[in-house]
């Protein structure tokens, strides 16, 4: 897997730019971040478009909503403890209870592959918070691919949209010819045993997990939970009933993210046995992102253990 | 520009309407802010009926100047005024607050013909009015933008970091009002939290002030002519007011910011007014 590895931000950051020639409404407001949520990408090409808002994410949402309500396409970006987090209510007040404002939220440095800078930089209840909010789109893109067409999705649909993008260098998984559809979850691997819904970065920990599974007779499906809400129910319940043992992989708390949603929608469906994996109701800390995706159990072998466990 | 006698009888007229219907309608809804309704009444009443370039057969007009009420609690005193302008029937505001009406309590715009923004949760419409103005720079469109914020919500957080940002970006297209009546619900604003001296502040922060008194239809004018003519920087206009103003029981008690007045007191207030 070696081979193809790219940063989701940085895809981030060209996608910006991309759509900055592509669509003149678009405009980009950062925190002071520029250079690591990779707006500056766009700041250099389209000056005129980019606002910096300095360190000031409360601001940064209003202003982003005054920018949408006169027809701007605005993508506020910081880190998503930041958005998500210290800046909710704005979010919830003037951008989603307005109108359903036109504004997009992208955030990098999501989840506990933050790394090094620790646990107050490592957002693990943003997905929670924004799936609660009314109309709100949450995509979690899963690799570099796939968060430029996340991007260019979002662009398209009128309404607020959280993108959840990731720092570290990952995996692409998914290719350019790959039809990504919002709220249209994606099947990467068939299985009969058990089906594994993943999102974000553990989208390539689930397919690891399920060849390795493969090799020792077990076959798990593998699906691709990009966009939590609206949620694609159709395929969870599809997957979920063919091999009635589900399991939930994301780098996220597991109150309230995609073990939650997937639980909600089986629970009135299709009880089905089921194992949520992410992160323990804790906080995080310190670390290489591959040391601490360990410490917090969210590898491909801790995936394995789970699925034999079930079988 | 001259302000005539005859436009300030016009405006005290309206005015005199709007706090009629703010008591009116708060104590038919039973609960509201009646205070800070009527010490910003004489200012959006200016604003509309003198300022603003609007026409509320067209609410969404894409040229029309826009006004953010970020104090969202004088809901009752910009809902008067929407009415009295013919954005929508009388017969709404004695609606207020009920299940299902249009007039929510804080203002929201989904529904309600005028707003141009939602607020309510106090400290983000200036944020929201920035990004207005910057829009209109963007677009090269010379509508303006106006805001009205509370002396007391100049205690939240994030009103200094608008602040800053409207300086930095040289929003000299937005106008921002502070409704200095000195009350807010726990007290007088100076022994709660002091904002003071929120001109001082302003200033420091590169606006333009102006210190008016916010009864006086002509200062209000003025001020916004002078508003008009500052380059590079945005302005506010502190205006003294009076919580309660018009209704002499009501007048400087912080206890009026967010009750409705009875059925027999209304009736003190209507004769008063």
């Amino acid at each position: 897997m070696m081979e193809n590895m790219k940063s989701p931000r940085i895809a981030y950051g060209e996608a910006l730019a991309e759509l900055g020639e592509k669509n003149e409404k678009v405009v980009v407001l950062d925190a002071d971040l520029a250079h690591a949520t990779q707006t500056a990408m766009f700041a250099e090409r389209f000056k005129d478009r980019f606002f910096n808002m300095g360190i000031a994410e409360q601001n940064l949402m209003g202003v982003a909503a005054g920018l949408a309500l006169s027809g701007f396409i605005p993508f506020a970006s910081t880190f998503a403890i930041f958005g998500a987090g210290r800046a909710f209510e704005q979010i919830r007040n003037t951008i989603c209870y307005p109108n359903s404002l036109n504004v997009k939220i992208a955030v990098t440095h999501a989840g506990i592959t933050v790394g090094e800078d620790g646990g107050s930089h490592q957002a693990v209840e943003d997905i929670s918070l924004m799936r609660s909010l009314p109309n709100m789109t949450v995509m979690v893109p899963c690799d570099a691919v796939e968060t430029k067409k996340a991007v260019f999705a979002a662009s398209r649909i009128e309404g607020p949209v959280y993108i959840r993008i990731a720092r570290p260098v990952a995996p692409i998984i998914t290719s350019e010819e790959y039809d990504f559809e919002p709220g249209r979850a994606k099947v990467v691997k068939e299985g009969s045993d058990a089906a594994i819904f993943a999102t974000g970065l553990m989208v390539a920990k689930a397919l690891e997990a399920a060849a390795e599974l493969e090799n020792r007779g077990i076959s798990a499906s593998v699906v691709n939970i990009h966009t939590i809400k609206p949620l694609d129910v159709e395929t969870i319940l599809r997957e979920a009933g063919k091999t009635k043992k589900v399991i939930t992989v994301e780098e996220h708390s597991i109150i309230g993210g995609l073990g939650s949603a997937v639980a909600e929608v089986l629970i009135e469906n299709m009880p089905v046995k089921m194992k949520r994996i992410g992160i323990n109701d804790t906080f995080g800390q310190s670390g290489t992102p591959d040391e601490l995706l360990q410490h917090y159990g969210l590898t491909a072998e801790n995936i394995i253990e789970s699925v034999k466990e079930m079988l | 520009m001259s302000i005539t006698q005859e436009k300030i009888e016009e405006l005290t007229s309206i005015a005199r309407n709007v706090r009629r219907h703010i008591i009116e309608m708060t104590a038919e809804a039973g609960s509201g802010h009646p205070g800070g309704s009527l010490s910003c009444s004489d200012i959006l009443t200016a604003l509309y009926f003198d300022v603003l370039n609007v026409d509320p057969k067209r609410p969404t007009w894409s040229e029309r100047d826009r006004f953010v009420l970020s104090k969202g609690h004088a809901a009752p005193a910009l809902y008067a005024v929407l009415a009295e302008k013919g954005y929508f029937a009388r017969e709404e505001l004695m609606k207020l607050r009920k299940t299902g009406a249009m007039l929510q309590g804080h203002p929201d715009m989904k529904g309600t013909p005028g707003l141009d923004m939602t607020t309510g949760s106090l400290g983000q419409g200036l944020s929201a009015a920035n990004g207005m103005a910057l829009a209109a720079k963007l677009d090269r469109k010379d509508y303006r933008v106006y805001v009205l914020l509370g002396d007391g919500e100049t205690e939240e957080g994030q009103v200094w970091e608008a602040v800053m940002a409207s300086a930095h970006y040289k929003l000299d297209n937005l106008t921002a009002f502070v409704d200095h009546n000195g009350l807010q619900i726990d007290g007088p604003i100076t022994q709660v939290m002091s904002p003071e001296k929120i001109q001082d502040k302003f200033k420091a922060f590169g606006w333009h002030v102006i210190d008016i008194d916010g009864h006086d239809f002509k200062e209000i004018l003025n001020a916004v002519e002078e508003a008009k003519s500052t380059k590079g920087r945005p302005t506010v206009i502190v205006a003294k007011t009076v919580k309660g103003k018009g209704v002499p029981f009501m007048e400087n008690v912080a206890d009026w910011h967010g009750k409705a007045p009875t059925r027999e007191q209304a009736e003190e207030a209507l004769k008063a007014l």
